[in-house]
C-alpha cells in the first residue's frame, strides 16, 4: 500500500505548488492523476519517489516512509532519458547496480521479453524509434520488479498510434506482475482507458478536486458510450467544457 | 577523357579528396623553382628538401631530433592532462571547488603562456623539466576548461534518472559523468595536444641544442631554408598524425553519439540497419 500523507511541497522561491495532499493507493491498483499544467501533479509523483522531498507530510509505502529513490518503487518519465552510450540491455542493467551479476542476465532477459525488446537488446538508444525507446525506459524501470511504477506522463511525446498501443501494452505487463501503478497524463481518455480511480488534481494551490472509481468493465474499448459519459464528467470538473 | 573522368571517381570514392590541392600545390612550386621564377636559395624545390631530409635520415641525425621533440610533447601533454583532469572534474562536479579553484586558474589563464618561460628557466633550469613545463601549461586550459563545461552541461534529466537507480558520488561520475563527458572531453584533449605542438616549438626555438625547433633555427642560422622548410614539414606530420591517433580512440568511444555527422554515416549503411528503424 502506498500512502500520501498530508504532503505539501512550497519551492524555494516561496510558490506553493502542492497543499496538503492525502491519497492511499491499494497494492496492485490503477490509479491515474489528471489535472491542468501547474496543478502539482509531476511534483506529488517526484516526491512519491524520493526524488523530492516534500516541505510537509511524508510517503509511506508497506509501512516504511520513502525519503530517497527505492529499488521497490520503479519511474518512468516523458522522454525515455536512456543512457545515449549504453545499449538496450545495459539500459536496462543501469537498474540493477545493486544486484550480483548472476542474477542480472536473467532478469534483463525477463524485462526485455516483457516490452518486446529482445531482438533490439544490443541496440543503441539513437537506433531505436520513439516507442521503442519509451518500452525500453519501462523496461528499465521493471527491471527490479517493483512493487510501485511511477509514470509521468508516459506516452504524451508519442504519435496517437505508438500511444494506444503502449497503453495496451502496459496493461499487459501490469497483468503479470500486478505492481501498484500511479500514472500522471494529460490524456483524459488514456486515464480512462487505464485507470481503476481517477483522481483530478487542481492547480492555486495544487490540490485534489475530486476522485472516481471507473467501474467499467475490461478490457475497455475507446468508443464505449459509457466512456464518453466520463470524459464529459471529467472534462466538466477541469472546466475544460461548460457545465 | 574517360580515363580521366574515372581516376576523377576513384579519387572521390578512395578519400583522396584531400590529397589533390596539396598535390597541385607540390607540382606549382617544385616547377618555379625549376625554371628559375624564384630563387632556390630562398625558396628550394620540393624534392631539394625531400633530399635534405633523406641526408638528415641518413646521418640518424634526423630520428634524435625526432625522438627529443617526441617526448617532449608526451612529457608535456601528460603532465597537463593530469592536472587539467583532475582539476576540471572536480571544479565541473563540485560547485564549492568551481568557486574555490576557478577564477584563478582563468585568471592564470589570461596570462600569454610564452611569458611564464624566464620563469620556468629560473626555477627549472634551462634543460627539458623547464621546456616540459611550458608544454604542460599550453595543454592544461583546453583540456580543463572542456572537461569542466561537459561536466556542467550533462543532461540534467539522466543525472536524475541515475538518482532514482541510487547512482551517487563515485559511482555516478564513474557510470554517468563521465561516459557523458567523454565526446567534450576528447575535444579538449585535441585542442590541448595541438597547443603542446605550438609550445614544444616556442620552447625548442628559444633555447635547445635538439629537437625539430633546434632544427628550425640551425636552419636559419646555417642559411639552409631547405632544412627549415623540412621541419616545418615534419612538424606538421607529426601534429597531424598525433591528432588523427586521438581522435581515433575517441571514436572508439563516442560511436554512441547521435550527431549530424554520425547520422551521414548511418545514412551510408543504411540498407544493413534498416531493420532496426521499423517498429
Amino acid at each position: 500500500m502506498l500512502r500520501i500523507d498530508r504532503v505539501s511541497k512550497r519551492f524555494e522561491n516561496g510558490l506553493a505548488a502542492l497543499s496538503p495532499v492525502d491519497l492511499t493507493i491499494e497494492r496492485g491498483e490503477i490509479v491515474g492523476l489528471v489535472g491542468t499544467s501547474g496543478c502539482g501533479k509531476s511534483t506529488l509523483l517526484r516526491i512519491a519517489c524520493g526524488l523530492e522531498t516534500p516541505t510537509t507530510g511524508e510517503v509511506i509505502l508497506d509501512g516504511e516512509p520513502v525519503t530517497e529513490p527505492r529499488s521497490e518503487v520503479g519511474i518512468v518519465f516523458q522522454e525515455p532519458r536512456l543512457m545515449p552510450w549504453l545499449t538496450v540491455r545495459q539500459n536496462v542493467g543501469f537498474a540493477l547496480s545493486k544486484f550480483s551479476k548472476s542474477r542480472r542476465g536473467p532478469l534483463i532477459d525477463a524485462a526485455l521479453h516483457k516490452v518486446g525488446l529482445t531482438a533490439f537488446a544490443d541496440a543503441l538508444p539513437q537506433q531505436l524509434s520513439g516507442g521503442m525507446a519509451q518500452r525500453a525506459a519501462i523496461a528499465r524501470a521493471l527491471v527490479a520488479r517493483p512493487s510501485v511504477l511511477l509514470l509521468d506522463e508516459p506516452f504524451s511525446a508519442l504519435d496517437a498510434f505508438t500511444r494506444l498501443g503502449l497503453q495496451d501494452h502496459l496493461l499487459d505487463i501490469w497483468r503479470e506482475d500486478k505492481p501498484t501503478l500511479l500514472f500522471v497524463t494529460h490524456d483524459i481518455e488514456e486515464a480512462l482507458v487505464l485507470s481503476d480511480r481517477i483522481v483530478v488534481m487542481r492547480a492555486k494551490p495544487g490540490r485534489i478536486h475530486a476522485q472516481y472509481e471507473i467501474d467499467l468493465p475490461r478490457p475497455r474499448r475507446r468508443a464505449d458510450p459509457r466512456l464518453q459519459v466520463w470524459k464529459e464528467r471529467l472534462l466538466q470538473d477541469l472546466d475544460l467544457v461548460a457545465a | 577523357m574517360k580515363a580521366l573522368a574515372f581516376l576523377g571517381r576513384g579519387i572521390k570514392r578512395s578519400g583522396l579528396l584531400g590529397f589533390v590541392f596539396p598535390v597541385l600545390l607540390l607540382l606549382v612550386w617544385e616547377s618555379l623553382s625549376r625554371f628559375g621564377i624564384v630563387r632556390a636559395s630562398l625558396l628550394p624545390p620540393p624534392s631539394a628538401v625531400a633530399l635534405t631530409l633523406r641526408d638528415l635520415a641518413r646521418s640518424g641525425e634526423l630520428l634524435g631530433h625526432i625522438e627529443v621533440t617526441l617526448m617532449r610533447v608526451a612529457f608535456g601533454f601528460a603532465g597537463g592532462t593530469l592536472a587539467a583532469t583532475v582539476l576540471g572534474a572536480l571544479t565541473g562536479y563540485s560547485d564549492l571547488w568551481r568557486r574555490l579553484l576557478d577564477p584563478l586558474l582563468q585568471a592564470i589563464r589570461s596570462i600569454p603562456s610564452i611569458a611564464w618561460v624566464p620563469l620556468f628557466v629560473l626555477w627549472l633550469g634551462i634543460f627539458e623539466a623547464s621546456k616540459d613545463t611550458l608544454i604542460a601549461v599550453g595543454v592544461f586550459f583546453p583540456v580543463y576548461l572542456n572537461l569542466m563545461a561537459g561536466i556542467q552541461q550533462v543532461d540534467r534529466k539522466l543525472v536524475e534518472v541515475a538518482r532514482v537507480h541510487g547512482y551517487r558520488g563515485v559511482a555516478l561520475v564513474r557510470y554517468v559523468l563521465l561516459p557523458a563527458t567523454l565526446p567534450t572531453y576528447i575535444t579538449g584533449l585535441r585542442g590541448g595536444l595541438g597547443l603542446g605542438w605550438m609550445f614544444v616549438i616556442a620552447a625548442e626555438l628559444m633555447g635547445a641544442s635538439e629537437g625539430l625547433g633546434f632544427l628550425l633555427i640551425d636552419g636559419q642560422q646555417t642559411g639552409r631554408p631547405a632544412i627549415i622548410i623540412a621541419s616545418i614539414l615534419l612538424f606538421g606530420c607529426f601534429g597531424k598524425l598525433s591528432d588523427m591517433a586521438l581522435a581515433r580512440i575517441g571514436q572508439r568511444f563516442t560511436g554512441w553519439q547521435d550527431s549530424f555527422k554520425a547520422a551521414k554515416e548511418k545514412e551510408a549503411n543504411a540498407s544493413d540497419r534498416s531493420g532496426l528503424q521499423a517498429i
